[in-house]
């Protein structure tokens, strides 16, 4: 038995692609490689035929229709064109926007952005789980709301917000409700019309497709959604985004969404209980806690805070055979600790000490069992190794000692 | 039977050894840039490493090159950061820009963040250089000129060298559309005065869905796309890290051999132009097809007879790929606004057809696709 090092486990960062992705794509690289938006010859009608095949395999993991997906270089793009297209579009009917402090920075920057344009922003703080309030949503909706922006599932906690409550709540007060779905879609069963969403960013390197493509859902009846353009050009994507399409990239695209349709289910059953073996096995250790609601919450992440436990030591430990983070990749490279995980209320060190466990299809059981030994062992080493883990096990109350400032 | 691609000005077919770079970055090294263990660092690596090598072939420092989804979003990017960052009034453009630079300027002056001038065009559709400074001497406050290396319809070449020392001497922001140059000739960004550069790696072999942002050093702006760090704060989203790769091979490879086909390709086109002359005595060559020319394209204007009508048609059937303008505006099966202004308005009786060569065209193709005009018309 030869388990291959190191494991994998960031899957939320990104996926390895899937080779059923490849070899779809491998043949618009080569022979097929025309351009979409030529007219006169079949080296374009081929480009183009495969773009409106992927558009429909996209649209199908969705439940819309095919002219409802605007191709993007990727979500951060559809996440931009989404709210700054709003933005702008519906100027005359407001300039209040509300999302989450847990929002992913694609999101919150274009938010501060806007911000900039002279546009109203709330960021509303969620509950110790990680979810939105709702009574807390209603409240912030004014007369000059245009958009609420809340994510489908979390990208370092995965908890699933209750889209359907919340687009209940902005149909209610004629709202469009946005959401960035790019750690939901694929992973769990997304319907845009049982789960009203009104736009909708979600990209493919996070579900086994290449990087460099994403898709911007834009309902177009009941009602219809209208963004305006952030780049101009050619007029490509019905105008709403322009640019030479990246072939490959959306075929690779569409087969990837073919492949989590079919496999989802079964591929979500799997991971849960594997996810749920990690960290079972995780918190038989003492003072470990998951961070955000365990019930609603995508199957294969698991974001679990070790007490007592130094960071970076943590992270020192195994990194060289298991590929993990303490948060989101954009912001990995900084050493602040998560906002995401400070939002629902962790302080510093906590949030410091805490990991984030990303499944995905090629996870295997032996994986998992090497991944429960390393940490398990890294933390118990830690441990022995901590003061204050001693001081908490003779008894001592941390919360009442008073320390010497220096 | 065995197709005919003239289009290259579209896009052009995949180099086998650009995809060959590409392959490990499709398979085992898949790692998100940011990350911070072995599977992230090995590929933030690679692009750092493509990044220096595209700097290093365009004359620039690695700092002023940065990655984007296209030729579209690079040239929007700078001429929305030229005036909303860089304080610009006034956009000097041409009426023969490609449309990604047409539209952002037009969107802007209806925005009313811009006053928008055209240069006039010599009759060859050169930019009237006495024109530009006319127009940079009007003093409408701080300027943008954006402006094309190499028109993509008719290949004329604009002489950058020029238009940059101009832009210079009146204070102004050069941006220039290389998207038709970079990969086809030697380009130096540090050997005349340019503030902003695109360039997209489908041009030259390279991949879709990939493009270079030049920004010199000397302009600092605010991204386009908010979100996470990547690309030093000024393009957020994951890296498209298979494309980058292939940019950077692409661009090597055509670096390698820039002279053999400025040569190879070059003596096609003419010998194409030729042969078109010889057989169609009343077709006109479109451009400055002998004097500062793109080698890579010809334009030809046919005078519109019923058999011209259905020729782009016919040459499809015969298996031979052309198009009427740019592809991005192919769909519309009237003349192309290129055409239209280099004729100001009188092109109705003519039929143009972009041919457009690559180094994986030959001479035997251009016999058999005049052979086939001479059959058609």
């Amino acid at each position: 038995m030869s388990l291959k090092l190191p494991i994998y486990l960031d899957n939320n960062a990104t996926t390895p692609m899937d080779p059923r992705v490849l070899e779809a794509m491998l043949p618009y690289f080569t022979d097929r490689f025309g351009n979409a938006a030529s007219r006169n010859h079949p080296f374009g009608w081929a480009a183009e035929e495969a773009v409106d095949y992927a558009r429909e395999q996209v649209a199908k993991l969705i439940g819309c229709d095919p002219k409802e997906i605007i191709f993007t270089s990727g979500a951060t793009e559809a996440d931009n064109l989404a709210l700054k297209g709003v933005y702008e579009m519906y100027a005359s009917k407001g300039n209040h926007i509300i999302t989450l402090t847990t929002e992913h920075k694609a999101v919150l920057d274009t938010c501060k952005h806007i911000e900039k344009l002279g546009g109203q922003v709330t960021y509303l703080e969620v509950k110790e789980d990680g979810l939105v309030d709702l009574q807390a949503l209603e409240a912030a909706i004014t007369s000059q709301t245009i958009l609420i922006a809340i994510m489908y599932g979390n990208n370092e906690i995965g908890v699933l917000q209750p889209v359907k409550e919340i687009s209940n709540l902005a149909r209610k007060h004629n709202v469009l409700f946005f959401t960035d779905g790019t750690q939901a879609v694929g992973k769990v069963p997304v319907d845009v019309q049982r789960d009203g969403i009104d736009l909708m960013a979600f990209s493919a390197h996070k579900m086994y497709g290449p990087k460099g493509v994403g898709a911007l859902y834009v309902r177009r009846k009941n009602p219809r959604v209208k963004v305006t353009a952030q780049m101009d050009g050619g007029g490509h994507e019905r105008g709403m985004r322009s640019g030479t399409l990246n072939v490959p990239g959306i075929v690779g695209f569409g087969r990837a969404c073919e492949i989590c349709m079919n496999e989802m289910e079964a591929e979500a059953a799997r991971l849960s209980k594997l996810r749920d073996k990690l960290e079972q096995s995780l918190l038989a250790l003492e003072e470990a806690y998951v961070n955000g609601n365990r019930e609603h919450r995508l199957p294969h992440v698991a974001n679990i805070s070790f007490k007592y436990v130094e960071g970076e030591g943590l992270m020192m430990g195994f990194n060289k055979d298991i590929a993990v983070s303490s948060g989101s990749a954009c912001t990995s490279a900084s050493l602040e600790p998560s906002y995401v995980l400070k939002a629902l209320g962790l302080g510093d060190d906590l949030a410091h000490s805490s990991l984030r466990f990303g499944l995905g299809r090629f996870t295997t059981e032996e994986q998992i069992d090497y991944t429960i030994k390393a940490v398990s062992d890294t933390v118990l080493k830690l441990r022995d190794m901590s003061p204050l883990w001693e001081m908490w096990k003779d008894g001592v109350d941390l919360t009442k000692i008073e320390w010497a400032h220096h | 039977m065995q197709r005919i691609y003239f289009d290259n000005a579209a896009t052009t077919s995949l180099d086998p050894e650009v995809l060959q770079a590409m392959m490990p970055y499709l398979t085992e090294k898949f790692g998100n840039p940011s990350s911070i263990y072995s599977y992230g660092r090995e590929t933030k690596i690679a692009i750092e490493s493509a990044r220096k090598s595209v700097a290093k072939i365009l004359g620039c420092r690695p700092a002023e090159i940065f990655f984007t989804s296209g030729g579209t979003e690079s040239s929007n990017t700078a001429i929305l950061a030229a005036v909303r960052d860089l304080g610009c009034t006034h956009i000097i453009t041409s009426p023969i820009e490609h449309h990604a630079t047409l539209h952002a300027t037009e969107n802007l002056a209806k925005s009313g963040l811009a006053q928008l001038s055209y240069v006039k065009l010599k009759d060859k559709g050169h930019v009237d250089l006495e024109s530009l400074e006319s127009l940079l001497t009007a003093n409408k406050g701080k300027t943008l000129v954006t402006l094309m290396h190499a028109n993509n319809e008719l290949g004329n070449l604009l002489p950058v060298k020029k238009v940059g020392e101009l832009c210079e001497k009146y204070g102004a922001i050069f941006h220039c559309d290389m998207v038709q140059t970079i990969g086809h000739y030697p380009v130096n960004l540090h050997s005349f005065p340019v503030h902003f550069a695109s360039a997209a790696g489908h041009k030259f072999h390279g991949p879709k869905g990939v493009g270079v942002l030049f920004i010199n050093e000397s302009v600092h702006i605010h991204p386009l796309l908010s979100g996470g760090s990547q690309e030093r704060n000024m393009r957020a989203g994951t890296e498209n890290l298979y494309g980058i790769v292939g940019f950077a091979k692409a661009l090597e490879l055509a670096s390698a051999q820039y002279e053999e086909d400025q040569k190879e390709v070059g003596a096609l086109k003419a010998y194409m132009c030729q042969s078109i002359c010889e057989s169609f005595p009343q077709a006109i060559c479109n451009g400055d097809v002998k004097g500062s020319s793109l080698y890579t394209v010809l334009n030809v204007a046919f005078p519109k007879t019923e058999k011209t009508d259905m020729l782009l048609m016919n040459l499809d059937m015969a298996g031979i790929c052309v198009s009427g303008g740019s592809a991005c505006s192919s769909g519309a099966s009237s003349v192309s606004h290129v055409i239209k202004t280099l004729y100001n308005g009188r092109s109705e009786n003519l039929t143009p057809i972009r041919f457009s060569f690559s180094r994986q065209n030959t001479k035997e193709e251009v016999d058999r696709v005049v052979e086939k005009l001479k059959e058609l018309l």
